[in-house]
């Protein structure tokens, strides 16, 4: 070295961390019964909900039908696709139902123009740059508020450099095709596939990966802006990540992005023919955690496994033996001639 | 949390640069080496665990500085040391655009492209750079160098700007502004091999803050001590009344000094205009501070100005905020591309933890409070104060939903106070004078003095300070008037998310009542000048730009919004709108009223505004 007293680098900024930051108390909330009641005026309507209630709640008690994508009961609202946004007296802004509590006293008006205008909207900007053909619920909304995605032009085509996508740097384009995160299917392992260009960035996976359910964190957003994405670490393989393969993250996915490679496949050969389908509530036999298992059945074949999101064993959530463990089932043994062949 | 890690080994300097923040590790647990007599029977866990995540930003620089990208050996080994799953982290680091995820040269040269820095060459700059060096993003000059192209540098008083920084074991950065293509390579070229540390940038109050060189100016008072003083030194600070306010502070106590900023009727200067005095609510008791130093709405650089200049003051502002509302700890939160700023804060602040007026017992009071530096990286959303936690806090700088507001659940979810470098250094003035008396200058509705970054088109660009209530005319005026053809087509006042005004508006005071009369705001104080030989189109496109690579991509309506808005612009301008320019012009509008609407945070709500004003200004399409 050149004999001077190596420095700390510049840009090694000083960084001085003088008492562990710990974090705050998680809040709780109070039983119903010791709740105070608020009242608020909903599509002209008074209604009374206990302290603490969302507006979305408030709004479906009012009998009001608030669509929802990213909201989910067993997940924290995130509130990032805002097709749930009310307008509030006195609000600038629109405001998010779906985590948005009711204070007493509050006007709402869930079908003004302000808010159809918003929605409709919303899901034109989903449906002109996402594949939305395997979500139903997207689907029905974009009847629902009369949405014409087509309108922003035709969406540009499959893409191969989202993941290497740099942080604030886009190309420029003459606007004639609209953007859109359509993208190869990544497929790198048996049970499940991640079909990216169907994904509204939800963070519902996210959350189900992380401390909502799994507490494996897997998968993170990654990226800025238009070019945030779902994640591993550099875009590893699933097989190179921390997945346990719970599905999970397949259980809340609302756009079919994440997906059973037994309904891919069948997708893909033309063979997924929902008509022929059936649902088998079970228990799942390997553990003596008892979860329910719903079994999704086509030409008695099982094609997927879910587990009910009410049910309070499990909430919607399993491990890899219950959502993926039944391939046994199906194995056709020509010894055996049991009489459930299933 | 079974952590997971990748299989990347770490290679030694990978390790050194985690280590340079962190220390060496004390358990095998934490990446060292194994011992079993320690590491056998215990393990580290509960709270502990995990309690260092908000390190990880400066970790990530650590490592961005060594190495020049955040590799995944780096990586692996932060997320041990700290606990963080590797896709969280990688979710972070891939946030930032200081922060490359891909190897890139160690040397990177930013070269703005910005609105202020087109009126001065910047475009024309960028087009020779491609020539010499290659399109943005390749490697040139051996494999050592890339340029990429930048928002607002917060240089626009030396537009065109650019910034270099070189990683290495001696990493380095370095401004150079005004630059032309060909000094900048050769300076590129010699930064990219140098090995003696210089400053980053030299600070010139005539050039910065030109009013200070005009005649009169002896009514300055929050540039009174800029190029006057060195900034480095301690005792000169003091010696042109420094740490007076802090005294006096002391000596009324807390609940006088809430009280006078409450009486002044200060408003905040970071672009909100929220009244301090109801943000300063003992009642809540906050626990933290925050300064808000990461400036980066395009065309200002007025709290740059200030930092560098001035340091101490936003040092000693910062704790006398501290102080009166009884926090112990305060954050500041630096733009990234500050390294000057950076620098001069960081020397103030242990200067001044040395000398006892930061620390334990201040000046012998018996209180304590100390200020953290934290240094962005690249992203016009951390300014947002909610994303400014988050970042903190080691996660994405994404924002969150309000309510709850930073009073009541803020940085770590405690209350917290979080505040623009320029309302804090206002509270120098109002201890001194009084809040009555700060109140009586400026207008009914904007109180006190006011800094204005004057850039674009104007003889003598730079900050100034007016009080408020002078007209948007007057200011030109000190300014030198309209420079370029001498014609002025447009103002765009308040920065990107600002608003453009004509000519015939120049009477506007520059209060928040008078510009939000004509449908505009103060914003930041951005007063950027365009003349007629300008294509405002252009400006526009830019600005859309601006804000699709801004966005944090969390909310569909500002994702989505910002990227259909500029492809929209785009499709005007080559001539081919869907259907007709007025189905298109409409469409333009519905696009900015759902961000407007149904956007988290001001970075959607006003992605439209700019845009939005040209258009019922001038017809443009
Ligand atoms: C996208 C966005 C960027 C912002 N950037 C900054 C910034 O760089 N500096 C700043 O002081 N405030 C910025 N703000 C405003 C802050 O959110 C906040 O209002 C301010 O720091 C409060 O301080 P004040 O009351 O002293 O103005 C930004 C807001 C938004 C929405
Ligand atoms: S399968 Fe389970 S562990 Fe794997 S990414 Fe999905 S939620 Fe995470
Ligand atoms: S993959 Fe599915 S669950 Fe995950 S963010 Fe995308 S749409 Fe939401
Ligand atoms: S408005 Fe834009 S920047 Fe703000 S939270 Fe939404 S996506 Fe992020
Ligand atoms: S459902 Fe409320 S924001 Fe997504
Ligand atoms: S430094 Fe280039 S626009 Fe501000």
């Amino acid at each position: 070295m050149d004999g001077e007293k190596e420095k700390v680098p510049a840009q090694v900024r000083t960084v001085n961390p003088l008492v562990p930051v710990p974090r705050g108390p998680i809040p709780t909330v109070p039983p119903e019964s010791t709740r105070r009641t608020v009242r608020v005026t909903i599509d002209g309507r008074e209604i009374s909900v206990p302290e603490g209630t969302t507006l979305l709640e408030a709004t479906r008690k009012a009998g009001k039908d608030t669509p929802t994508l990213c909201y989910l009961e067993s997940l924290t609202p995130v509130n990032v696709c805002r097709i749930c946004v009310v307008e509030l007296e006195g609000s600038r802004a629109l405001v998010p139902a779906c985590s948005r509590k009711a204070e007493d006293g509050m006007v709402i008006r869930t079908d003004s123009e302000r808010v159809r205008l918003s929605r409709r909207l919303i899901l034109e900007f989903l449906a002109s740059s996402v594949d939305v053909s395997t979500s139903p619920q997207i689907r029905s909304y974009l009847e629902r508020y009369d949405a014409q995605p087509q309108r922003f032009g035709v969406p540009q085509s499959a893409s191969e450099g989202r993941d290497a996508a740099h942080a604030g740097v886009h190309v420029v384009t003459d606007g004639s095709r609209a953007a859109a995160v359509a993208q190869p299917t990544k497929v790198d392992n048996e049970l499940y596939v991640r079909d990216y260009g169907k994904c509204i960035l939800c963070y519902k996976c996210v959350e189900a990966c992380g401390v909502d359910a799994q507490n494996t964190f897997a998968i993170a957003v990654a990226g800025r802006g238009f070019d945030a994405r779902i994640s591993t670490e550099f875009a590893v393989p699933l097989p190179d990540s921390a997945c346990v393969y719970c599905g999970n993250c397949i259980g809340v996915c609302p756009t079919g992005a994440l997906m059973f490679v037994s309904e891919h496949n069948m997708r893909k050969a033309g063979t997924w023919d929902e008509s022929r389908q059936s649902s088998t509530d079970t228990i799942c036999p390997y553990c003596g955690v008892g979860c329910t298992l719903t079994l999704r059945v086509q030409d008695e074949k099982i094609v997927r496994v879910e587990s009910p999101i009410e049910n309070g064993v499990t909430h919607g959530n399993l491990c890899v033996k219950g959502r993926f463990g039944w391939q046994f089932v199906q194995i056709q043994d020509k010894n055996h001639n049991g009489s459930d062949a299933g | 949390m079974d952590a997971h890690y990748t299989k990347q080994h770490s290679s030694a300097a990978e390790k050194q640069a985690v280590d340079s923040v962190l220390g060496a590790p004390d358990s095998g647990w934490k990446g060292g080496t194994r011992s079993p007599e320690r590491d056998g029977h215990s393990a580290v866990n509960g709270h502990a665990r995990g309690s260092e995540r908000h390190l990880l930003l400066p970790v990530l620089h650590a490592i961005q500085a060594r190495l020049g990208w955040i590799s995944p050996g780096a990586l692996n080994y932060a997320c041990q040391r700290l606990d963080v799953p590797p896709a969280e982290a990688y979710g972070v680091a891939s946030f930032y655009g200081l922060f490359s995820v891909t190897p890139r040269p160690p040397c990177v040269l930013h070269v703005c492209d910005d609105i202020a820095c087109m009126t001065r060459g910047g475009e024309e700059l960028c087009g020779k750079l491609e020539s010499q060096l290659g399109p943005p993003g390749s490697a040139s000059l051996a494999g050592k160098v890339t340029w990429l192209r930048s928002p607002c540098l917060g240089l626009c008083e030396r537009a065109p700007a650019a910034l270099m920084s070189r990683a290495g074991e001696k990493p380095a950065e370095k401004v150079v502004a005004p630059a032309s293509s060909g000094s900048l390579v050769s300076t590129l070229q010699s930064f990219a091999v140098a090995t003696i540390k210089e400053p980053p940038d030299h600070f010139e109050a005539s050039v910065s803050a030109p009013q200070l060189t005009h005649g009169d100016n002896s009514n300055l008072m929050l540039l009174r001590r800029i190029g006057r003083i060195d900034p480095a030194s301690l005792d000169d600070y003091r010696a042109h009344g420094g740490y007076d306010a802090l005294r006096r502070a002391l000596d009324r106590g807390g609940s006088w000094v809430v009280r006078e900023v409450s009486a002044s009727r200060l408003v905040g200067r970071g672009g909100a205009a929220f009244p301090t005095g109801k943000k300063w609510d003992p009642s809540n008791k906050p626990r933290y501070l925050v300064c808000n130093a990461d400036e980066s709405e395009p065309g200002t650089f007025k709290d740059r100005v200030v930092m560098e200049a001035d340091p101490f003051s936003v040092v000693e502002a910062m704790t006398i905020a501290g102080t009166a509302l009884g926090c112990e700890r305060a954050y500041l939160y630096v733009r990234g591309e500050y390294p000057l700023a950076g620098e001069r804060l960081s020397h103030a602040i242990t200067a001044a933890r040395e000398r006892g007026y930061l620390g334990n017992n201040i000046l012998g009071r018996g209180v304590d409070f100390d200020i953290e530096i934290r240094h962005g990286a690249g992203a016009y959303i951390c300014g947002e104060e909610t994303a400014l936690f988050n970042s903190i806090e080691g996660l994405r700088g994404e924002p969150r939903n309000k309510p709850p507001f930073p009073t009541q659940a803020g940085l770590f979810g405690k209350p917290t106070v979080i505040n623009n470098v320029e309302t804090l250094i206002n509270l120098l003035l109002i201890v001194q004078e009084g809040g009555e008396r700060y109140a009586a200058l400026g207008t009914k509705g904007s109180t006190g003095p006011k800094l204005f970054c004057l850039s674009g088109h104007i003889r003598q660009p730079g900050v100034y300070e007016v009080p408020f209530g002078t007209t948007l005319r007057e200011l030109i005026g000190l300014g030198g008037g309209v420079s370029g053809s001498g014609r002025l087509k447009a103002i765009l006042l308040g920065g990107a998310a600002g608003s453009f005004l004509s000519p015939d508006e120049l009477d506007t005071p520059l209060t928040f009542e008078g510009t939000r009369a004509v449908g505009a705001s103060l914003g930041s104080g951005v007063v950027m000048l365009f003349d007629d030989t300008v294509d405002l189109r252009k400006i526009l496109f830019r600005i859309a730009a601006f804000f699709r690579d801004e966005s944090c991509g969390q909310c569909v309506p500002c994702r989505l919004g910002t990227v259909r808005q500029e492809e929209s612009l785009q499709r005007l301008h080559h001539g081919g709108p869907i259907e007709s320019v007025d189905v298109e012009l409409s469409m333009l509008k519905e696009v900015g009223q759902v961000m407007r609407d149904a956007s988290i945070c001001g970075l959607g709500q006003t992605a439209s505004s700019a845009v939005e004003s040209a258009l019922r200004r001038w017809q443009l399409f």
